[in-house]
C-alpha cells in the first residue's frame, strides 16, 4: 500500500510540475519535452488507478503522435516567444483579478454543489475487478454507445471534407508520382552500357 | 434496457450511408460529376422522406434511448427534408454559373441534412450536441464555399468562430445539467424534475443556470435575437443557394430542437424558460421589423426577415402548451415554403449574367417580368401576413395560443410588430410596380426556379385547401410531445 501511495505521489509531482514547466520555460522545444514528460506520468496515474488500457493508449497516440507532430509544429513556425510576450506585465493586473474573481466563483459553486444521487449510479462502467478493460470500453464506445461514436464519426469526416474543399487548389506542373510509370520502367530506359575498351577512356 | 433497434433510424441510416457513397462517386469520377451527384442528392432526400413517411407513427426509442421518433420528430423530418431538397435542387444553375460547381457542395448539404434530422429526433444531451455540431461544421464550410470570394470567406469565419462560440456555451450548459440532474438522456432528466415538484423542491439553481446557458446556445442557432448578430452578415456574404439553404431547413430544425428540449426534459420548468423565451421572442419581433427597413440588400433583408419570423415561432413556445406547439408547426411548415419560393425569386435577379442583390434592381419587375412580379408579391404579403395567404394562418395560429394562454402583451406586440414589418414587403411591392427600372432583369429564368416559383406562390393562395391536413398533421405532433 505505502508503495501505491508513493508512486502515486511521485507521478502526481511530476505531472504537476512538468505541467508548470510547459507554459514557465522560455525554449519552446523544452516545452513540448516537458508536455511528454507530463503525458508519461499521466499514463503512470492510469495504471495506478487500474486502467491499463488508456495508460497504454496515452503513450502510444499522445506521446507517440501528438506530441512528435507539435514537435515538428513547433520547429518548423519560426515563432518570436520573446516578443508575444511583451504585453505580459501590462495585462497582469486586470488578467489576475479576472482570475481571483473565477477562482472565488468556483470555490462557491464547490461549496454549494451536491453531486446528484443519480449521477454517481448512472455511471455505465462496470467495476475493473469484473471485467477488464478493453471489454468494458469497447463495451461503452462500440455497443451503448455507438450512435454517438459513428455520428462523431461523421462529424469528423465532414471537417475533413470541409478542410479539403477549403484550402486544396490543383496546381499546373507539379511534379507528380506515378506508380504505374515507375513499376513500367525498364532497365534500358535509364542504364545504358557501355563498352570502353581497355585504356582508351570513354 | 432498450435494444439496438435500427429500424426507427432507417432514414438517417440509409442518408448517411447515401452520402458516402455519393462523395466516393464524385472523388474517383472527378471532373463533371457535381451535376450527377447533386441530382441524385436529390433523389436520395426523395427517398429518405418516403421513409419517414411511410414509417411507423408510434413512439420508437433507437440506440439505447439515444435517438426517439414519433409523430412530432416525423412531421419536422418532412419539413427538413423537403426545405433540403427544394433549395439543393434550385442551386444546380447558380453553381455551374458562377463556377462553383464542385461535387463537395451537394454532399456537404445532404451531410448538414443528416445533421439536421439527428437533432430532430436527439433524445438526450449528448446527441442533440453531436447531430447540431454535423449540422453547423457542414454549413461552415458551405459559407465560405466561394474560397477566392472574400465576402464568402469572412461570411463562414465569422460564423464558425461565433457558431464554437455558441456551441461552447450549448456545451456548458449541458454539463451543468448533467452534473445538477445526474443524467444527460431526457426522460431521465424529465424524471429528475418531476420528482423534485411532486416532493415540493426547488429546482436546484445549477439546473437552471445549465438551463439558460443551453437556451442561450440554442437561441444563437435559430439567429434570436440577442444571439442574431452573426445572421445579416452571414446571410449576406455566402453565396445566395446557400443563404437559402441557411434560411429554410436548419432554421426548422433548431427550433424542432428547442420546443423538444424545453416542452420535454425541462416542461416542469417553465415558469424559469417561459420569461426567458417571452423576451427574446418580443425582442427578435422588434428587431426583425425596425432593423429591416433600412436595408438596401435583398440578402440582408431576408436576414432580418427571418430573425422576426422566429420571434414570432417563439411566440408559440412562450405559451407552451399543446396549442402554441401546434402553432409552432404550422408556421415553421409555412415559413419554409414562403421562404424558398422568395428565395427562388431573388436567384433569379440578374442582370446581363452577373448576380444582383440590391433591393433597387427589383424596380419596373412588374412591366418587364409581370408573371414573376406578382408571385413576387404573393409571397412578400404572405409574409406580411395578410389573409388570405398562407402566412396570415401561421400566425394567426400561434397569437391565438399566446391569448388563449394569457400572454395578451406578448400578442399585441407580435401584432404590432408584423404591421411595420408589413412596412417593408410591402414596399418591395411597390418598387415592383411603381418605379421606373435603370436596368431590367434578365429574362428568361430556368425551369427549374420557374417551377419552383410557381409552386410556392400557388401553395401561398390555395394553402386553405391544403390547410386540413397541414393543421391535422401537426395537431398529432403537438400532441405526442404532449403525451409523454
Amino acid at each position: 500500500m505505502i508503495l501505491q501511495a508513493l508512486a502515486f505521489y511521485l507521478f502526481a509531482f511530476v505531472a504537476v510540475a512538468s505541467g508548470v514547466m510547459v507554459i514557465a520555460s522560455r525554449n519552446p522545444v523544452h516545452s513540448v519535452l516537458f508536455l511528454i514528460l507530463a503525458f508519461f506520468n499521466g499514463a503512470g496515474l492510469f495504471v495506478l488507478m487500474g486502467a491499463e488500457f488508456l495508460a497504454m493508449i496515452l503513450v502510444l497516440v499522445y506521446v507517440g503522435a501528438v506530441a512528435v507532430l507539435f514537435l515538428f509544429v513547433v520547429m518548423m513556425l519560426d515563432i518570436n516567444y520573446v516578443e508575444m510576450r511583451k504585453g505580459f506585465l501590462q495585462y497582469l493586473p486586470v488578467g489576475g483579478l479576472i482570475g481571483l474573481i473565477l477562482l472565488v466563483e468556483l470555490t462557491f459553486v464547490a461549496g454549494a454543489w451536491v453531486a446528484a444521487p443519480a449521477a454517481v449510479a448512472s455511471i455505465p462502467i462496470a467495476p475493473p475487478e469484473q471485467v477488464h478493460n478493453t471489454r468494458a470500453l469497447g463495451n461503452v464506445i462500440y455497443t451503448d454507445y455507438i450512435y454517438l461514436f459513428q455520428a462523431a464519426g461523421l462529424v469528423l469526416l465532414v471537417a475533413m471534407v470541409g478542410a479539403i474543399v477549403l484550402t486544396l487548389r490543383q496546381r499546373e506542373g507539379v511534379r507528380r508520382q506515378s506508380i504505374a510509370r515507375q513499376i513500367g520502367r525498364k532497365r534500358g530506359d535509364s542504364i545504358e552500357l557501355k563498352d570502353v575498351p581497355r585504356g582508351s577512356g570513354v | 434496457m432498450i435494444s439496438l433497434d435500427l429500424t426507427s433510424a432507417l432514414p438517417e441510416v440509409f442518408l448517411a450511408c447515401a452520402a458516402m457513397v455519393l462523395l466516393m462517386l464524385g472523388v474517383f469520377r472527378r471532373a463533371g460529376s457535381t451535376r450527377l451527384v447533386l441530382v441524385l442528392t436529390v433523389v436520395v432526400l426523395a427517398v429518405a422522406l418516403l421513409l419517414i413517411v411511410f414509417s411507423p407513427d408510434d413512439r420508437a426509442l433507437a440506440f439505447n434511448g439515444l435517438f426517439v421518433t414519433d409523430n412530432f420528430t416525423a412531421y419536422m423530418k418532412v419539413l427538413v427534408l423537403l426545405g433540403a431538397a427544394l433549395t439543393i435542387g434550385m442551386s444546380l444553375g447558380y453553381i455551374e454559373r458562377e463556377q462553383m460547381d464542385r461535387f463537395e457542395f451537394p454532399v456537404l448539404m445532404l451531410f448538414a441534412t443528416l445533421g439536421m434530422l439527428a437533432m430532430v429526433s436527439a433524445n438526450d444531451l449528448i446527441s442533440l450536441y453531436l447531430g447540431l455540431e454535423l449540422q453547423s461544421l457542414s454549413l461552415y464550410v458551405i459559407t465560405a464555399f466561394r474560397r477566392d470570394s472574400v465576402r464568402s470567406s469572412e461570411a463562414g469565419l465569422k460564423y464558425f468562430v461565433l457558431g464554437a462560440l455558441s456551441s461552447g456555451m450549448l456545451l456548458y450548459g449541458s454539463s451543468m445539467v448533467y452534473g445538477f440532474a445526474g443524467s444527460t438522456n431526457f426522460e431521465a432528466l424529465a424524471e429528475v424534475l418531476a420528482a423534485d415538484l411532486a416532493f415540493g423542491r426547488a429546482p436546484s439553481l445549477g439546473l437552471i443556470v445549465g438551463l439558460v446557458f443551453l437556451l442561450a446556445g440554442l437561441a444563437f442557432k435559430v439567429s434570436a435575437v440577442p444571439f442574431h448578430m452573426w445572421t445579416p452578415d452571414v446571410y449576406e456574404g455566402a453565396p445566395t443557394p446557400v443563404t437559402a439553404f441557411l434560411a429554410s431547413a436548419p432554421k426548422v430544425a433548431a427550433m424542432a430542437l428547442i420546443v423538444r428540449v424545453m416542452v420535454g426534459p425541462f416542461g416542469d420548468l417553465f415558469e424559469q424558460w417561459q420569461q426567458i423565451v417571452v423576451v427574446i421572442s418580443i425582442g427578435s419581433m422588434v428587431l426583425g421589423a425596425f432593423a429591416a427597413i433600412n436595408q438596401t440588400n435583398i440578402k440582408r433583408l431576408m436576414a432580418y426577415s427571418s430573425i422576426g419570423h422566429m420571434g414570432y415561432v417563439l411566440v408559440g413556445l412562450a405559451a407552451g402548451t399543446e396549442a402554441g406547439v401546434l402553432g409552432i408547426v404550422v408556421y415553421l411548415a409555412i415559413y419554409l415554403i414562403m421562404n424558398i419560393g422568395t428565395f427562388a425569386c431573388i436567384l433569379c435577379m440578374s442582370q446581363e449574367g452577373r448576380m444582383v442583390e440590391r433591393i433597387e434592381d427589383l424596380k419596373g419587375l412588374g412591366k418587364s417580368n409581370p408573371l414573376m412580379a406578382l408571385a413576387l408579391t404573393i409571397l412578400m404579403f404572405s409574409m406580411a401576413g395578410i389573409p388570405p395567404l398562407a402566412g396570415f394562418f401561421g400566425k394567426y395560429f400561434v397569437f391565438l395560443a399566446a391569448i388563449k394562454a394569457g400572454l395578451y402583451a406578448l400578442a399585441v406586440i407580435g401584432v404590432l410588430a408584423s404591421v411595420v414589418g408589413a412596412f417593408y414587403y410591402v414596399r418591395i411591392v411597390k418598387l415592383m410596380y411603381f418605379e421606373e427600372p435603370a436596368e431590367v432583369l434578365d429574362r428568361p429564368i430556368g425551369a427549374v426556379l420557374r417551377l419552383m416559383i410557381t409552386g410556392t406562390s400557388l401553395a401561398m393562395v390555395l394553402f386553405l385547401l391544403v390547410a386540413g391536413p397541414v393543421v391535422g398533421g401537426a395537431g398529432a405532433a403537438a400532441a405526442a410531445l404532449f403525451a409523454g
